[in-house]
């Protein structure tokens, strides 16, 4: 399994990583923004994709929306990692094709909780 | 002045062909010179009209940098202030977050490394052969339980880590709160220059630090929600996205 963490905060990607890390997942590879992340989607064999929303140069639920609009990506998991708590948010980003949403603070549970929500559903 | 002395001189011109025309009975030129010393009057009254028009435009334009300043000094400056208030307590919760683990697995892991010194000093005894058998059996039970415990303790040692893991994630939501109050400031000080022009009489035409101010009727990224600021149509917790997520059906 080959994810893809998305945050412009270097400290929020090493927490998330070493979380993701503890639940096994140790093919873990890094971006800041979404255009960085995205042709390296692109290019890469990615399998899982968590990306932060709020991000300078592209943002997340661009980023979002690019993937699910790339034929080669568009069935590619995406869990959204945000600070972002307006409810329009969550629609826009539920509207949008996001297979789940943690609002930070998040606790290590919750993000498993969520991740092992969205393989379950893909079988 | 020189204008103006003109005009008098006109004026007097004016009058004395006025005087002249009506000594004379002529009251048709006399009308004709009342009405072109009318006409005088009113390019000069329009000149000041015009003059009164364009200040009341300049302090008009002056006056909508003025509301936004007004509006900063009101509403943004105290928001920025509990903004900042939030990331004192957010840093100082998250600290003491860390304390609190470090305190707690200190002695954890001090017990840990005291044990394990016990059971070798013990464990040298029996490869010296210097052991009782009761010892040897006693060592058993000893060892027994240090397997059990040391379990145990290093699942706390793992988790009280994972928190201390968690907590540091204060620096991407203070740091996301602290760009938006640098933002502000940023903007305080353009409308500060801008004000300075205005005073000055020197302002560039067209008020152009309106348009700084955020438009909150499209979807953008605002950072973390802020208790006490940020209160209309925010979740406040993991389990409202999840309650707002199962209603979209997900």
């Amino acid at each position: 399994m080959k994810i893809l963490v998305v945050d412009d905060f270097s400290t929020m990607r090493r927490i998330i990583k070493n979380l993701l890390r503890d639940l096994g997942f140790t093919n873990i590879s890094e971006a800041d923004d979404g255009q960085t992340a995205l042709p390296m989607l692109q290019n890469g064999d990615f399998d899982f994709l968590v990306t932060d929303w709020n991000m300078p140069g592209m943002t997340g639920i661009d980023l979002l929306k690019a993937v699910r609009a790339d034929a080669k990506l568009q069935t590619m998991p995406v869990l959204m990692v945000t600070a972002e708590a307006k409810k329009d948010q969550i629609v826009e980003a539920a509207q949008a094709g996001v297979n789940g949403y943690v609002v930070k603070p998040f606790t290590a549970e919750t993000l498993k909780e969520k991740i092992e929500k969205i393989f379950e559903r893909i079988g | 002045m020189t204008d103006n002395n003109q005009n008098k001189l006109i004026s007097l011109a004016h009058a004395k062909e006025l005087v002249a025309s009506l000594e004379a009975g002529d009251n048709e030129q006399a009308e004709l010179i009342l009405d072109q010393m009318a006409l005088a009057r009113d390019s000069d009254l329009f000149k000041e009209l015009g003059k009164l028009t364009r200040e009341l435009h300049d302090s008009l334009s002056g006056m909508h940098a003025d509301s936004r300043i007004a509006d900063l000094a009101e509403k943004d400056i105290p928001d920025a202030k509990e903004r900042l208030n939030y990331v004192v307590t957010v840093t100082e919760q998250a600290a003491h977050k860390t304390l609190n683990v470090v305190e707690e697995c200190l002695p954890v892991a001090e017990k840990l490394q005291a044990n394990g010194k016990t059971l070798r000093d013990s464990w040298q005894k029996f490869r010296k052969k210097e052991m009782s058998s009761d010892d040897f059996r006693s060592l058993c039970l000893e060892l027994d339980e240090f397997f059990d415990e040391a379990s145990d303790q290093m699942s706390s040692i793992h988790k009280g880590l994972s928190d201390v893991l968690l907590a540091q994630d204060y620096q991407d939501i203070t740091g996301q709160i602290i760009r938006r109050v640098i933002g502000l400031v940023q903007e305080v000080e353009g409308n500060l220059v801008s004000l300075v022009r205005i005073t000055g009489q020197r302002m560039v035409a067209g008020g152009d630090t309106a348009e700084t101010k955020e438009e909150d009727d499209k979807i953008k990224a605002v950072g973390p929600a802020v208790p006490g600021v940020d209160t209309s149509d925010v979740v406040s917790n993991q389990d409202d996205v999840d309650d707002l997520l199962s209603s979209l059906g997900f």
